[in-house]
């Protein structure tokens, strides 16, 4: 995997949306990310932390207020909403689809807008061919969004997505809104996919079980931030940043044998304190480190400069001041209960 | 009530020799029925539903989504959203009396100090132009708390749910704060009178994990402490390992597996049981190996025909499960199931 075609790279993403009171509301602060080709890259972090900007950024439906996107090596510019290598998967696929459309409409109508398949029998073929892809099968050609289920409401919105022949698709929580029965099948119909098709994923979810189940590299979010990324299993199982520890220590495990021992690895539960923050001029000051109000870790320097993602081990970076001098072997103060 | 079968069967609380005084079930559900009313009559959607809740336990109730969870839950308190929804029969003994047949002063007091809800939307139990305090304080004064003591519980229980500015929250008018706050203030509210028993329909579902787990922890504690019992709905099986002590798993309108937690997630017996569990991304299999899938789709409850309603689905039907829907049984894993395999 490593070393191979980056085909999403971010560049220090920065997204402030005006406030009506005040400084604007920094959503996105500084956010370095890369994704290669036929990979998948997770998405974790509280609601509120900017997945969903950094998703509609990504498509171009919205563009940085500073830094770069490159999507297959060329910058994100105004009108990439309409470009055909990156396209977005929402949570809610009602909400994606017209409800006076049929599945085959709403197909056709993308192939015709971007002049693919521009004979009538080609586009049929192609159509029935997107269905295939999805596992829906012609039957489904003449129904209304309402006569689907929301898994098959789902799968035409991937459909659809696919319909341009894309790189990447972003699939911002897609398996939300979903019955859990219904998830295990869009899962794999994800992973087929990926693998017939070649396609890269981002792959933003709350969910830590089913974002380890498909990512390859996992990107832990907080206040506009990666404070933690690596590849899963290390991510997951051995966390260093105090949040990815809360947040891992916090998911109920579906084993009644094994009861929360909030620990994670022997590092220590890491419960945290406190109100989640909200981006914006309420958040901590660019000085310290944003997670510093609730981190039960924190220490003087914390207060003081901002920690940088730093390696702590092959492809696993964290930006905490105490996990990077723990993970180079330094001593701890004595004030540090880890 | 025989077995494994009674409306609280499937524990190791309740199985075996029982101390009839200790062992009287707090609530009890008998035969619950609701309907939706349509021009052609009622179609029933909640199919008889029998479920014992004791002091001192918290049961999680899990199933597939329009399975008639919510509705089974609401009826409870004579919340059904009645039209189009109405119950058709059965009984709800809170305490030995029948909350279905209960004037409304009485059940009045039932709801607001005895039996506590709690929802996914918290809007749902809080009035968007009152500020915090008013309504908590009017909660507890309406059920004889003198004012002064009341102001005090309040800003307890607003500090108990973990939110770390109790005052500048109790200030508020809901609208001032965020969806994880507001779910937390209901929440306080609906402890704030002490309740014997918590019903709790997916109050965490839209919220971030470390937030369930603040509450999760929260009302737990209050269990131990007070020996609330509680009722958690919820899809995610997690929460239902970790934090329930029995669980009861609904399909198509019925209850169709009753069992301790630690049997229903070592041996499930209900087919519908074991493909819910079977969906879960498995920790030690190989990165990215397919999960297994449930194939279908629920029955339309209009057109459930004779049988078991699960038979579409189900691997292993037979030629009975056409001709007559099973009975709760009692199961090999010490609980019940409605499959006529269930002794298998
Ligand atoms: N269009 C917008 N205008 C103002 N603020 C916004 C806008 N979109 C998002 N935000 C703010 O940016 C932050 C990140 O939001 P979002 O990307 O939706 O987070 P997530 O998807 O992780 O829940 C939040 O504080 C949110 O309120
Ligand atoms: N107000 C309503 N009007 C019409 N149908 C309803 C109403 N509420 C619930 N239902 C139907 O009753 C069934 C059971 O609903 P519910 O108890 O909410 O299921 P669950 O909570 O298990 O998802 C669903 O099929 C739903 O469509
Ligand atoms: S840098 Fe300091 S405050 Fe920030 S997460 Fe690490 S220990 Fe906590
Ligand atoms: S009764 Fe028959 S169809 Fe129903 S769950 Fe059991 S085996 Fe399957
Ligand atoms: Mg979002
Ligand atoms: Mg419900």
């Amino acid at each position: 995997m490593s070393g191979g075609d980056v085909v999403l790279r971010a560049t220090t993403v920065e997204k402030e949306y005006p406030s009506r009171r005040g400084p604007p509301v920094r959503a996105l602060r500084g956010v370095s990310l890369q994704l290669e080709r036929a990979t998948t890259l997770g998405i974790v972090g509280e609601s509120g932390c900017g997945k969903s900007t950094l998703s509609r950024l990504m498509v171009g439906l919205e563009l940085p207020t500073r830094g770069q996107l490159d999507i297959m090596g060329e910058p994100v510019h105004p009108g990439r909403a309409l470009a055909r290598s990156i396209q977005l998967v929402f949570q809610d696929p009602f909400s994606s689809l017209d409800p006076r459309v049929t599945v085959e409409k709403a197909l056709t109508e993308v192939l015709t807008v971007h002049h693919l398949a521009p004979e009538r029998a080609q586009r049929q073929a192609r159509v029935d061919e997107l269905l295939g892809h999805v596992a829906l099968s012609p039957r489904h050609r003449d129904r209304y969004p309402h006569e689907l289920s929301g898994g098959q409401a789902q799968r035409v919105a991937i459909a659809r997505a696919l319909a341009v022949e894309p790189e990447i698709l972003v699939l911002d929580e897609p398996t939300s809104a979903l019955d859990v029965s219904v998830r295990a099948e869009m899962l794999n119909l994800l992973v087929r996919l990926q693998g017939e098709l070649e396609l890269s994923y981002v792959f933003i979810s709350h969910d830590l079980s089913m974002v380890r189940h498909v990512s390859d590299i996992i990107a832990v979010m907080y206040l506009g931030q990666v404070v933690e990324q690596g590849p899963y299993a290390d991510v997951l199982d051995t966390p260093r940043h105090p949040y990815t520890r809360a947040l891992a220590a916090a998911v109920p495990v579906p084993d009644p044998g094994r009861r929360p021992s909030g620990q994670v690895d022997g590092a220590g539960a890491v419960t945290m304190v406190g109100e989640a923050l909200t981006a914006g001029p309420a958040g901590p000051t660019s000085d310290g480190c944003p997670y510093l109000p609730r981190c039960p870790l924190a220490e003087q320097v914390c207060a003081e400069t901002a920690p940088q993602l730093g390696a702590i081990g092959p492809r696993h970076r964290v930006a905490c001041h105490v996990a990077l001098r723990t993970a180079r072997g330094l001593p701890l103060s004595e004030d540090v209960p880890v | 009530m025989t077995g494994g079968t009674g409306v609280t069967g499937g524990t190791g609380v309740t199985g075996g020799a029982v101390h009839a005084e200790e062992e009287q079930p707090l609530l009890v559900l008998r035969d619950v029925r609701i309907g939706l009313h349509e021009r052609r009559g009622p179609v029933e959607i909640v199919r008889g539903v029998d479920l014992g809740v004791m002091a001192h336990e918290k049961v999680g109730i899990v199933g597939e989504s329009g399975s008639g969870k919510s509705l089974t839950v609401l009826s409870v308190l004579r919340l059904l959203p009645d039209p189009p929804i109405r119950l058709l029969g059965g009984t709800v003994e809170y305490a030995g009396r029948d909350l279905t047949t209960m004037d409304e002063r009485a059940l009045a007091s039932v709801r607001g100090a005895q039996i506590s809800m709690i929802y996914q939307d918290p809007m749902t139990s809080l009035n968007p132009l009152l500020r915090v305090s008013t309504q908590i304080v009017e909660t507890l004064t309406a059920h004889t708390t003198p004012k002064h003591d009341a102001r005090r519980r309040c800003s307890e229980v607003l500090h108990q749910v973990g939110l770390t500015d109790p005052d500048r929250v109790a200030h508020a008018f809901p609208h001032e704060l965020s969806g994880g706050m507001l779910q937390r203030v209901m929440i306080a509210m609906a402890l704030a009178v002490s309740p014997r028993i918590l019903i709790a329909d997916e109050p965490t579902t839209a919220l971030d994990v470390t937030i369930q787990r603040q509450i999760l922890d929260l009302v737990g504690e209050l269990h131990e402490t007070t020996g609330m019992a509680v009722v958690w709905v919820t899809h995610d099986l997690g929460v239902i390992a970790q934090f329930v002590d029995r669980v009861v798993v609904m399909y198509a309108g019925r209850i169709v597996e009753r069992a301790t937690t630690e049997e229903l997630f070592v041996r499930p017996v209900h087919p519908y049981t074991v493909a819910l569990l079977g969906t879960l991304p498995r920790e030690g299999a190989a990165h990215r190996s397919p999960l297994t899938q449930i194939g279908g789709q629920p029955p339309d409850p209009s057109r459930l025909g004779k049988g078991c309603p699960y038979r579409q689905r189900c691997p292993v039907a037979f030629d009975r499960c056409s001709e007559e829907e099973p009975p709760l049984l009692p199961a090999a894993n010490g609980g019940v199931a409605a499959c006529w395999r269930a002794e298998e």
